[in-house]
């Protein structure tokens, strides 16, 4: 435990010293029982969704005149995100599954 | 063992909620797991004539998408009554769904083309509304085992979605 709380500062240290000139992050949505979680998202140009399919059926994330992502079951499928803008998103399968993402530049 | 609902073809009116009504008494695990277990067959079943019969890219995506989704759910729900060593059984609920399915592939059975998928659709929308029905008020209630009543509860989810998408097609037919 002790070693744990000493290296975790430095550690931190070097992501937060690395990570912030790239940017580019990837935002984890998970699927179980056709619930997307979080349903919504805030996201910026060039980060990365990922949706993680718990469930048994396949799933899309699908923007209406826009893009679309299939995830089988129990996989994972992403997108990068390459324009801003707010869209809502369902799965075509089940349009009873609705997101949202808010993509700023 | 299931083999014999494999003929039929899932397509009830919404006037015909008969076989759900006739089961006056609540229905028990093993019968709600056989009712689940067929509805899904059915549906299947439709999706394969489905498959077979239209040329309309839509009809046969939707289709597709049916018999893959209610295969899932039904390779689910075995795994989950061989686990609880639950034995499905026949009942007149599962009877009357059949005997409904059958006669309504004997109607679908003599339509082409757009007529066809007009049918097909309109039926996939009044089954899969059919069905969720008695999932919501007679077998997800009735479910005694606590993972048979979320495996239903999850496939209600699953069909309702498929209720909008099919409407979604049918809107697209017009």
């Amino acid at each position: 435990m002790k070693a744990g709380a000493l290296i975790r500062p430095w550690w931190l240290a070097v992501l937060v010293l690395t990570a912030v000139p790239a940017a580019a992050a990837t935002i984890e949505v998970t699927i179980d029982k056709l619930v997307f979680s979080p349903a919504t998202i805030e996201a910026k140009v060039g980060d990365t969704i990922e949706w993680v399919n718990k469930d048994v059926v396949a799933h899309t994330a699908t923007v209406k005149g826009g893009w679309e992502v299939t995830i089988a079951p129990k996989k994972s499928a992403s997108l990068i995100l390459k324009a801003a803008g707010a869209v809502d998103y369902f799965c075509r399968f089940h349009p009873n599954m609705k997101g949202h993402v808010n993509v700023t530049p | 063992m299931f083999t014999r609902y494999t003929t039929a073809l899932a397509a009830l009116l919404i006037a015909s909620a008969a076989p759900f009504a006739q089961a006056a008494d609540k229905p028990t695990d093993p019968q709600i797991a056989h009712i689940a277990y067929t509805a899904g067959v059915l549906d299947i079943e439709a999706a394969k004539l489905a498959v077979k019969t239209s040329k309309n890219k839509e009809v046969i995506a939707f289709a597709k998408d049916m018999e893959r989704d209610h295969e899932a759910v039904n390779k689910q729900a075995l795994d989950l009554v061989k686990k609880l060593k639950v034995k499905p059984e026949d009942n007149a609920t599962s009877q009357a769904l059949t005997k409904a399915a059958k006669e309504e592939r004997a109607k679908l059975a003599k339509l082409k083309g757009a007529a066809f998928d007009k049918a097909y659709i309109e039926n996939e929308v009044a089954y899969h509304k059919q069905v969720n029905g008695a999932l919501e008020t007679l077998l997800i209630p009735s479910a005694g085992n606590a993972e048979l009543k979320s495996l239903l509860e999850t496939g209600l989810k699953i069909f309702q979605g498929h209720e909008q998408y099919a409407e979604h097609v049918a809107g697209m037919l017009k």
